[in-house]
């Protein structure tokens, strides 16, 4: 019965498989997938919205929709309405090809990269032996389509926040797979099932999931702010904040375009957590030995919803980052960083198993983070700024 | 034709489709775009060649491909680098106009 | 040889194209990252995984990047007054069609010597690690020292000069 509830889509699907003749089968499988993640991952993005303005409204003192549905749950089905109907505008003298390819390509390269994030036991898309490579694959293609966008609309302001945005992402590309190296280090694979495999056993009924380690903590939180900086959030979000750019890269975007920029913002959110998931918190397995018979999607759906939930509150609680304030943190802070933890993550593998290990290598990144910590911000320069690139 | 002759005739095509665009072109960063497409063209050849010869687990030709790749972005950024300084001195990229050694 | 090499190769050929075509210099760019994707599915269809998923993170993700940005940066994203073509552009020309037929050429007349269909070879990313660190070693040093080089030597070279030449 656990067996069963635990493998019930992979039973599903195996029985849908059945009623086909047998030369379509293994199509029949891959497209169910396809079908499962592309039905289920915008029905959590539409609960996502309604769950950040209210979550927002709430930590702002306010109370967010409420009129649409009870509770206001109804809310994405107005949006959705709202942003079918809507004139899709688009400039004059904008580049009309390059305008309209670049919400696809966002989301055509979100979407591939659900393929490979282990949501349960056996139920993972494609089981590539270089998985991990191929979602950061996808997520640089990303990049190229906010630059598309903010181009193509002839735009000064769009242009100014697609360069800010692609600057950014670029920046925070490299602590993001260094953070997610120190895991392939220790789990010796690059597949993302194997990955979690290697986090699913227990020691007194805790887990081994790598963020109970030294540097799975250090990585997890470098981890954590250059996915929040990926993903253009809060306090990272100045490519598209209100205040300053009006919508940055998406200002001549409107109707059901702007609607996909909004969907592949929010799924490369989920996906960007899934791994961080899958890497970190050890996947689809439990928290606690006893807790085995809980199925375990739905383990890993909790955990990233949880993480998504975490995104909700630090945007509602944290002030927005200027650009040099941003780009400085990610080269001068969080990239040393995590160069240290990778060295500790050499020095946990070769201490072999004892107490030994942990204190080391848990002296070594306090003192590395507080070393940096302190000395970035004993510095203070509030002096006049000095430009060295800008003409 | 055998698939292998399909990807060397492929190849050769993108080689001399980049080598076109780097002799005709007038904007300096053109010229870097056509010798990107000479650089990938060669991958080509040398992943096709990996693949349809005799020893590929000794993994020889995806490893040159892998460091052409990493010895080509080296490359790229190093010409950008110079194109940008170049822009900034002679206020133009474009290479007919630019052709006194005289700075 | 199946319809998916014929669609690739005509997808890769005419990005090729259009980046060397085009008048708009952003509109070239583009061109290339969709010939860059192109060759990035063909090393997928010849069974080098890595090859591909390496080709789309470096090109893609930042080569393509790098050359957007240098264009923004020399105000190229204007279209251009005159023709897009240098004065000699027919010399140019006629060395690259004399490349291509000295290379088809040859292709096609080596045909019986090349090898012909083996299996499909099984690389899994371990043994490209353990090559990478066994018999690779030296030239992956080389390599990281290169791009070392390559970064403090393109930062240099596009430093504004705070005396000189303004």
């Amino acid at each position: 019965m656990i067996e069963t509830m635990d493998q019930i889509f992979v039973l599903l699907q195996h029985w849908l498989m059945g009623l086909l003749p047998a030369a379509l089968q293994p199509v029949a499988g891959v497209v169910l997938g396809v079908v499962a993640i592309v039905c289920l991952f915008p029905a959590l993005f539409a609960l996502t919205t309604v769950f950040e303005r209210k979550g927002l409204a709430r930590i702002q003192n306010r109370i967010g929709p409420n009129r649409v549905g009870p509770l206001g749950i109804l809310q994405p089905v107005a949006d959705g309405i709202k942003s079918l109907i809507k004139e899709d505008i688009v400039p004059l003298c904008a580049d009309g090809v390059v305008h309209f390819l670049a919400p696809l390509l966002l989301v055509v390269a979100v979407f591939m990269g659900f393929a490979v994030l282990p949501m349960g036991r056996n139920m993972v898309l494609v089981d590539m032996d270089a998985g991990l490579l191929f979602f950061f694959a996808m997520g640089a293609s990303t990049e190229l389509s906010v630059f598309m966008a903010g181009w193509s609309s002839r735009n000064k302001y769009s242009l100014l926040g697609a360069m800010r945005a692609v600057a950014q992402m670029i920046s925070y590309e490299v602590p993001l797979l260094m953070s997610s190296l120190s895991v392939v280090m220790i789990a010796g694979s690059l597949s993302l099932t194997k990955i979690v495999e290697a986090q699913n056993h227990y020691t007194w009924g805790l887990p081994h999931w790598y963020i109970f380690t030294p540097w799975g903590l250090a990585g997890f939180l470098t981890y954590a702010i250059a996915t929040t900086a990926e993903t253009n959030r809060s306090p990272f979000d100045l490519p598209e904040g209100e205040s300053e750019l009006v919508a940055g890269y998406h200002t001549e975007y409107s109707g059901f375009k702007f609607a996909l920029f909004f969907l592949g913002e929010y799924l490369a959110m989920f996906s960007i957590s899934g791994l961080g998931t899958t890497l970190f918190l050890g996947g689809w397995s439990a928290p606690f030995s006893f807790l085995g018979w809980v199925p375990s999607w739905f383990w890993f759906f909790s955990k990233m919803m949880l993480s998504i939930f975490v995104f909700i509150w630090m945007r509602g609680t944290l002030p927005r980052l200027r650009q040099d304030q941003l780009m400085n943190f990610a080269w001068k802070f969080v990239l040393p960083l995590t160069l240290v933890n990778l060295m500790v993550t050499v020095l946990w593998r070769f201490l072999g198993d004892g107490w030994q290990r942990w204190v080391f290598c848990s002296a070594i990144l306090i003192v590395a983070y507080a070393g940096i910590g302190l000395a970035g911000m004993r510095r203070g320069h509030f002096g006049p700024r000095r430009y060295l690139y800008a003409e | 034709m055998t698939p292998l002759t399909g990807y060397l005739i492929v190849a050769a095509m993108l080689f001399s489709i980049g080598l076109a665009g780097a002799l005709t072109r007038r904007n300096a960063i053109l010229v870097l775009i056509g010798i990107e497409l000479m650089l990938n063209a060669a991958n080509l050849n040398l992943i096709a060649f990996w693949r349809y010869g005799p020893h590929p687990e000794a993994l020889t030709g995806m490893m040159f491909a892998i460091f052409s790749i990493a010895v080509a972005a080296a490359e790229a950024a190093v010409g950008l680098g110079l194109v940008i300084q170049i822009h900034r001195h002679a206020h133009t990229t474009d290479l007919d106009r630019m052709n006194r050694m005289k700075g | 040889m199946n319809w998916a090499f014929y669609l690739i190769a005509a997808l890769t050929v005419a990005g090729g194209l259009a980046a060397v075509l085009l008048k708009n210099t952003v509109h070239c760019a583009l061109a290339l990252t969709v010939a860059f994707a192109g060759l990035a599915l063909f090393f997928l269809q010849l069974d080098a995984q890595f090859a591909g998923f390496a080709q789309i993170l470096v090109y893609i993700g930042a080569v393509a990047i790098l050359i957007v940005f240098a264009i923004l940066l020399t105000r190229g994203s204007e279209t251009p007054k005159g023709s897009v073509f240098s004065r000699n552009w027919l010399a140019g020309l006629a060395i690259a069609a004399g490349v291509f037929a000295v290379l088809g050429w040859a292709v096609l007349h080596s045909a019986s010597v090349l090898p012909h269909e083996t299996a499909a070879p099984t690389v899994t990313v371990l043994q490209i690690g353990n090559a990478l660190m066994g018999r690779y070693v030296l030239p992956l040093e080389i390599v990281a020292l290169l791009l070392t080089a390559a970064l403090i030597g393109a930062v240099i070279v596009a430093l504004h000069e705070k005396e000189g030449s303004r």
